[in-house]
């Protein structure tokens, strides 16, 4: 990382998201010896995109601990440990892979609090990277937070800035809770200038990324820079847009989306997962019930479509993009 | 403090450069060909007279728990017990073989086991009566909740004795599985797992010879389930599950060669579960009373008196002591589960989380007022 000359007091540097999820576990390792970083290729190799690059060599193969290639078996194994006092961070290879951990997911990991009466809480983060738009073949695309996200006992965070990718890891890493960390890997390369000493955040607060008054674009992490492109491309139609980014599916922040939908009274609720049973019928199915009375039109999703992920070369026509978020803008029934 | 294993082993002669070569001898992981014996055998002149008797004590208890839990199902006072009669020699020398530092993973079936680690009888059967998930603290027990999806509970056990050996504390995690829990994915990256971070785990497999209906032959064509061990580079053990002494032999090196940093271990235990499946169970449509008769014969706390007696070691003491102990247990469960307890409805909403959730306070909220409107109707 390089490090840019302070900007108005702070020390703010220019990096890639990958470069920050790096920096946030190397210090929470630094910070908290009981963090241990597991998975495939983590050691040696870094992780195939390179995430865990480095940990290996400062903290030692145990602190961060190449695995056999089993993601039921390194959940599991990291249930026992987290039970031990230990707080793992696993990696889950590619957002397909993680399902054959689901199991332990679901039933021990989602559940261990609760079924021990809060004696057992499990400190896990499993880290996904997550969704499309690289190129990548058959099983490794998937836009897979619906899952997560109806799972009680979880907490499912998706950062889509550099500093958020930095704060939200090292809160997920220090919550108490289990928590699905959903990395939108299309944004893995991406540079920004960003204040890596700013305060973290707690995770659950949204946070109004553009201003504006037509309408809310309400999205979370791989689809935050299509709605901010979409919101600028707006501006030729005369719309004024607001993006609202979520940053957790879980907890959901109802405060904040149910304030600004009232005050604008139109949203689109934009993933790039399926829409069926998505977690933009969650949240659209909320707003409703919640500030029907604010609304002048209802609120509308756009998503994916509901299929298997497409082969990479036809990916382009499923995944949501300027057009069809400003088609979906277009409905909102601007003639009343 | 470097604990994983990096072993690289020497060229094997005969094989090319570059080759696989076997990169441990299998020969001294293949389980026996009979199942280790201690009972009736001289190996039990040679046991711990006193082991032996506790042993006894806790075969006779066990039994009389067992067959309790199972009234109690008939009275619907517990929800269901998958009970564990004629496997209690496994039961009570899997908890008898572990130290207070150690750790036991069970599975539905392993309740007594639970209570035989010192867990209170009634505090072990709340998932079975179905008041609460786990009744127990797990951490002051050093006893895992009761697992019911087969095998999951295994990695568990290798994680934790991982971290324990990380940590240099001589901790052990002994987890308790099925004939049909083998056949699961988790069991065998749990056997993989423990075998290449050499974390000190033991697992029982308590082979009783049916996964609900489904017989062993169809459940797995390993020459024995012991001898899957070999195939992830750890030993397997065979020994008969009826022997208490026998299991509590075998577990007991398993446990300290664990402790000692030999690695992990998997033990076969051949049983046989005399009652169904579960209350809700019918045995008779898939398999034969000879077969259970038979079994009957080798029941546990017989072979346990039959050998104690020809030791000269059962007196009246131990065995009116025993009896007395078993219904005093008895007693206490029928009284105990004579009422429903006294459940809080709001209590569904605590633990989901560390903090709930916005979502959740407003569930609350919404299950506080419908209590308070059945109230108002029932006044």
């Amino acid at each position: 990382m390089t490090t840019a000359p302070a900007l108005n007091g702070t020390a703010t540097r220019t990096s890639t998201m990958a470069q920050a999820l790096n920096g946030a576990l190397r210090d929470a390792m630094r910070a908290d010896p009981t963090v241990h970083v597991m998975g495939e290729d983590v050691g040696t190799l870094g992780g195939v995109f390179r995430i865990t690059d480095g940990l290996t060599a400062e903290f030692g193969p145990e602190r961060c601990l190449d695995t056999p290639l089993a993601e039921a078996g390194i959940l599991g194994t990291a249930v026992g440990m987290a039970m031990y006092g230990l707080r793992p961070v696993v990696e889950m290879q590619f957002d397909a892979f993680a399902y054959p951990a689901l199991e332990q997911l679901f039933s021990h990991v989602a559940k261990m609090r609760n079924r021990t009466g809060g004696k057992l809480p499990l400190p896990i983060t499993v880290r996904v990277p997550y969704g499309g738009g690289i190129g990548g073949v058959e099983h490794h695309s998937d836009a897979s937070e619906a899952y997560y996200a109806h799972t009680p006992g979880l907490h499912v965070v998706t950062p889509a800035t550099v500093a958020d990718a930095y704060g939200l890891l090292r809160a997920s890493i220090a919550s108490d809770d289990p928590v699905v960390f959903l990395e939108p890997k299309r944004l893995y390369w991406g540079k920004t200038e960003w204040d890596p000493t700013a305060p973290v955040e707690p995770i659950g607060k949204a946070v109004l990324r553009r201003t504006g008054h037509s309408a809310v674009l309400i999205t979370y992490g791989p689809s935050l820079p299509v709605c901010l492109e979409a919101a600028e491309a707006a501006r030729a139609e005369g719309w004024d847009l607001a993006v609202l980014d979520l940053r957790s599916l879980v907890p959901f922040d109802e405060a904040t989306a149910c304030e600004v939908v009232r005050s604008i009274g139109r949203a689109v609720v934009v993933h790039e997962a399926s829409g069926f049973g998505g977690a933009g019928a969650e949240i659209a199915a909320r707003l409703t019930e919640k500030c029907f009375h604010h609304l002048s039109a209802p609120v509308l999703r756009v998503t994916g479509f509901d299929i298997p992920y497409p082969p990479p070369m036809l990916e382009h026509h499923h995944l949501p993009g300027v057009d069809r978020i400003l088609d979906a803008v277009a409905r909102l029934q601007w003639e009343d | 403090m470097t604990v994983l294993d990096h072993r690289h082993t020497a060229a094997v002669p005969g094989w090319l450069p570059g080759a696989t070569a076997p990169r441990t001898d299998p020969a001294p992981l293949l389980p026996d060909t009979a199942p280790v014996r201690v009972l009736g055998t001289p190996a039990a002149e040679k046991a711990d007279p006193a082991l032996l008797r506790e042993l006894y004590r806790r075969l006779v208890v066990g039994r009389r728990y067992n067959q309790q839990a199972t009234t109690l199902t008939k009275q619907g006072r517990l929800a269901v017990y998958p009970a564990s009669t004629g496997q209690e020699a496994c039961q009570v020398a899997a908890a008898l073989a572990l130290g207070d530092q150690d750790w036991l993973f069970p599975s539905y079936r392993d309740t007594l086991a639970v209570v035989s680690r010192g867990v209170d009888p009634l505090e072990a059967l709340t998932l079975l009566r179905g008041n609460a998930h786990t009744g127990y603290d797990p951490r002051a027990s050093r006893t895992a909740p009761l697992s019911t999806p087969l095998a999951t509970q295994a990695p568990h056990a290798v994680g934790l004795a991982h971290a324990a050996r990380l940590a240099g504390d001589p901790v052990v995690a002994l987890t308790m599985l099925g004939d049909g829990g083998t056949s699961e994915g988790d069991f065998h990256e749990a056997l993989n797992f423990a075998a290449v971070l050499h974390a000190p785990v033991v697992f029982l497999v308590q082979n009783n010879g049916y996964a609900i209906s489904v017989p062993l032959t169809q459940q797995s064509a390993a020459p024995t389930l012991a001898h899957k061990a070999v195939g992830y580079g750890m030993p397997g053990r065979l020994v008969d599950g009826n022997d208490a002494a026998a299991v509590h032999a075998v577990l007991g090196e398993a446990v300290e060669r664990a402790r000692q940093g030999g690695g992990p271990t998997l033990v076969e235990a051949l049983t046989y579960r005399v009652e169904a499946h579960t209350n809700a169970d019918d045995a008779t449509r898939y398999r034969q009373d000879e077969e259970v008769a038979a079994w009957r014969e080798h029941d546990p706390i017989l072979l346990m008196e039959r050998a104690l007696r020809e030791l000269g070691l059962l007196d009246e003491q131990l065995v009116q002591d025993a009896a007395d102990e078993a219904e005093a247990l008895a007693a206490r469960m029928r009284a105990e589960f004579h009422a429903d307890p006294e459940l809080d409805p709001m209590s569904l909403f605590a633990h989901v989380y560390a903090e709930p959730t916005q979502q959740l306070r407003e569930q609350a909220a919404q299950l506080a007022a419908e209590l308070a409107a059945e109230a108002e109707v029932h006044h």
